[in-house]
């Protein structure tokens, strides 16, 4: 049997193999997160959150216009981008079936997989060149870009789901198509939207590449939407590749901070999707 | 005429649904054995305890004994994959590999127990493509893809496939019931053929079919083993009220 | 009426807005073109092969930037297309059921991880890491090979790869492991009956069926190592030169965009960036392209779903 017990033991070592590539790939996830934890949360305290950053050697330094500027950064994107993505998303699943909805979607995969800072780029062209500025609109601009594909996507993906039954009610008893899509399928739809929505502000609010050159950052509390404006991302860059340990340790305390963020609202959008789960979509 | 396999108590469970209740039959060798029954009665789950396919199955179990020429097959000395070549199986849908040439299809089992030499495996290839009377077919498209065949052609290569390793038993999962009349009658043909070397167990719903191709047959119904005797016995004075009601068609 | 009304605007609107989409990149294209002209006039093809990249004397050429991609780009890939097939073969085929979700769970976990807390982790620990324990190591015993030759300082090609890996191993894992759901069940059937063990049986019934689709996942996963800009300019070194060995600093195209794009003084340097830039997008686009191409191949149907 000495061919079978070769094989065995070749199958053996494969699918031991196997489970270690699986457990290998841990230990840089709890390396990252035990330092982030670790290191981050000794330099949390009152002045993080609420004070400018201070030059070096002066103590009491902190980040709290970058996530001002953040949350700021944020909401700007998602005024443009939401409409546009859950729309276009509307527009793909409603009436979705022809040449140029299949145009419509490819072009937004293939700007899902644009880099982000070629999208920031983009953005310097359309926005800080002519505005001799850089602002934080041209930086919500190149974060809205990145957002669409995505919310889009999960629209229309949501709005497919939406049973055919439903919508076929409610248009025999007599409601307009635009009033069916908005108080029944979007409605019924509206968890799985929020969810791609969240999903997608969770992806944008780590993003660094697309804003160095255009929300550029800012040591100073934010005052106009067309000047540089701080965020928490460009903040932990610059003080990372900083010489000075004091600002290392801030940065330590910016990755905690934004590793919460983003992971808060990943947790939130899944509970969402549970919830969904949980109460169907008939009322 | 000897007994090849022998099944005794045999009880198969899908996690706590009992499948298979004690089961016992002695199947001859060199001859065809049909399985038949109605839907859900238990043929499939019974033949796959044959080859140890079953217990693949998360939550699967199987209690009782299967000899192969006295030796049971699921005691713990014995290697599932050395059982699997010695009762080789054709499933309902042909499923040769896709990305496999037809000779590679024909080989698998050969090269997976490290069997190289060219001469050799060229032999055995014809061998085995002769058996399924497809080699005039083939012949000169063996680089062509397992899948480039028709249904009834797919089908006999994997027939060759399991022939190629040379097994002892083999099993047959409703293997016409995916193909066209023309493919089946080509396919009982070759069951005829292979019967003088192999021993053969057939599952089959179709009971003109079992009639055709087997000397002895099975009725199970709903987990259990019926009646068990000769095809001819069965087909024309079965014992059991319920193997007669299958027969005349009262229920299926 | 009024509703009449609204309905005969609706659909153009949504239709116009999903259309925006399409203006905006063809846009992009358009402006990237028009900004890198000045430099693909003045250095055409050659943009391409030079080496120098002298600010001051206005010359400018990519090579050391291609080059810095292609190489960080290829051992990230090195490492992760075995560790990812790994990994997928395990939660998809080896797995018990209590394990797969929470494991899943967990590898996804890297993906959500912002690129500028890799680049930290990498400067602090792995860099360290790297300079203190790994590259004596693979100095002293493989020394012989020009790939571990030279200084090192724990920043560098070879850190630079190993990050890009981490980060790409989700993508390629989670991709492989759906196309490895789409194999029917009766390929791992065809090949367990001919007595194939567990690992035989993926390898004879899994894997070789799904090879179109797994190689569009390492190529998904090559994609997005090309574009990745901010945890690769923390450790890669950031120096324009061209080294066999994987100790010496690099450059990438997208760390060079990252860093110098604020001080690029003079409108050609501005252009010969955004140059960069433009063969980054179309590199990109040409790979996204193809990798959905063989995915759909195998899944049958376009898996814009995919997450990636």
């Amino acid at each position: 049997m000495n061919i079978y017990k070769k094989r065995q033991i070749v199958n053996k070592l494969m699918c031991a193999l196997a489970f270690l590539c699986a457990i290998f790939t841990l230990v840089p996830l709890i390396s990252i997160f035990g330092y982030v934890l670790s290191k981050g949360i000794t330099s949390i305290n009152l002045d993080f959150f609420i004070n400018l950053p201070k030059p070096v050697g002066e103590p009491g330094g902190g980040m709290g216009n970058a996530i001002v500027g953040t949350i700021i950064l944020i909401g700007l994107s998602c005024l443009w981008a939401i409409p546009v993505g859950v729309f276009g998303g509307v527009y793909l699943a409603e009436f979705g079936n022809n040449k140029l909805a299949a145009t419509v979607r490819f072009t937004a995969d293939v700007l899902n997989g644009i880099p982000s800072i070629v999208i920031g780029v983009f953005a310097y062209t359309l926005f800080v060149l002519p505005m001799k500025s850089f602002s934080a609109v041209s930086g919500a601009f190149a974060l809205g870009i990145i957002m669409i594909p995505t919310i889009m996507r999960t629209t229309e993906e949501m709005l497919r789901m939406v049973p055919r039954t439903l919508r076929e009610a409610a248009l025999a008893l007599g409601i307009s198509q635009f009033r069916m899509i908005v108080s029944i399928a979007l409605k019924t739809a509206l968890p799985g939207i929020l969810t791609g929505i969240l999903l997608a502000i969770a992806r944008i609010a780590g993003e660094t590449a697309p804003l160095l050159f255009t929300a550029f950052g800012n040591s100073f509390w934010h005052q106009s939407l067309g000047q540089p404006i701080a965020a928490l991302p460009l903040q932990i860059f610059a003080y990372a590749i900083s010489p000075f340990d004091d600002w290392h340790r801030q940065a330590w305390a910016g990755a905690f901070v934004l590793i919460f963020i983003v992971f808060l609202i990943s947790f939130i959008s899944r509970f969402i999707i549970g919830l969904r789960y949980k109460f169907p979509a008939s009322r | 005429m000897e007994e090849r396999v022998r099944i005794l108590d045999l009880n198969a469970y899908f996690g706590n649904i009992q499948a298979l209740k004690n089961i016992n039959i002695a199947v001859k060798e060199k001859m065809v054995t049909a399985i038949i029954g109605p839907s859900g009665c238990g043929k499939s789950t019974f033949i796959r305890c044959i080859n140890r396919l079953h217990e693949v199955v998360p939550g699967a179990k199987v209690s009782g004994k299967v000899l192969l020429d006295g030796r049971d097959i699921y005691s713990s000395g014995i290697d599932s994959i050395e059982i699997r070549q010695k009762i080789g199986m054709v499933f309902q849908k042909p499923n040769p590999f896709p990305v496999l040439s037809i000779y590679d299809n024909v080989a698998a089992g050969l090269k997976l127990n490290g069997i190289k030499k060219k001469d050799y495996l060229d032999e055995i290839v014809e061998q085995a493509l002769r058996m399924c009377a497809l080699w005039d077919e083939v012949k000169d498209k063996l680089n062509a893809s397992g899948v480039s065949l028709s249904g009834g052609q797919q089908q006999r290569l994997c027939i060759a496939r399991a022939l190629a390793v040379k097994p002892e038993v083999i099993l047959f999962d409703e293997p016409c019931s995916a193909l066209d009349p023309i493919s089946t009658g080509k396919i009982e043909e070759l069951l005829f053929q292979l019967r003088q070397k192999y021993t053969i167990i057939i599952v089959t719903h179709n009971m003109q079919q079992a009639a055709r191709v087997s000397d002895y047959t099975a009725f199970f119904l709903m987990g259990e083993l019926i009646e068990f005797g000769k095809t001819q016995d069965i087909f024309t004075k079965p014992e059991d009220t319920r193997t007669e009601a299958y027969i005349t068609g009262r229920f299926g | 009426m009024k509703i009449k009304f609204f309905d005969l605007g609706f659909k153009e609107a949504v239709a116009l807005l999903a259309l925006s989409v399409v203006a905006l990149t063809l846009l992009l294209v358009y402006n990237m073109a028009t900004y890198a002209m000045p430099a693909i006039q003045k250095f055409g093809l050659h943009f391409l092969s030079t080496t120098t990249w002298d600010p001051v004397k206005e010359i400018f050429g990519a090579l050391p930037f291609i080059y810095g991609t292609i190489i960080s780009s290829a051992l990230a890939l090195l490492i992760a297309v075995p560790v990812s097939l790994g990994i997928a073969i395990y939660l998809a085929e080896l797995a018990p059921a209590w394990i797969r979700e929470p494991l899943s769970f967990l590898i996804e976990l890297l993906a959500a991880i912002p690129s500028v807390v890799y680049g930290l982790w990498g400067i602090f620990v792995l860099a360290p890491f790297l300079r203190q324990d790994v590259q004596p190591f693979l100095a002293k015993y493989f020394g012989f090979l020009p790939l571990f030759q030279g200084n090192f300082y724990g920043v560098g090609m070879l850190t630079a790869g190993i990050i890009l890996s981490i980060m790409i191993i989700p993508t390629i894992s989670s991709v492989s492991r759906e196309v490895f759901l789409v194999v029917p069940f009766s390929q791992r059937e065809a090949a367990l009956a001919l007595g194939a063990t567990r690992w035989e049986t993926i390898r004879l019934g899994v894997l070789k069926y799904a090879r179109a689709g797994i190689l569009g996942a390492v190529i998904l996963g090559m994609g997005r190592a090309l574009g990745e800009t901010m945890a690769v300019t923390m450790v890669i070194g950031n120096r324009p030169e061209i080294s066999a060995s994987l100790f010496a600093p690099s450059y990438t195209m997208a760390s060079v965009i990252a860093n110098e794009f604020t001080e690029a003084t003079g409108d050609l340097f501005l252009s010969a960036l955004i140059e960069i830039g433009l063969v980054l997008f179309f590199v990109t686009l040409v790979l996204n392209i193809a990798a959905r191409a063989l995915i759909w191949q195998v899944s049958g149907k376009m898996k814009g779903e995919i997450r990636e």
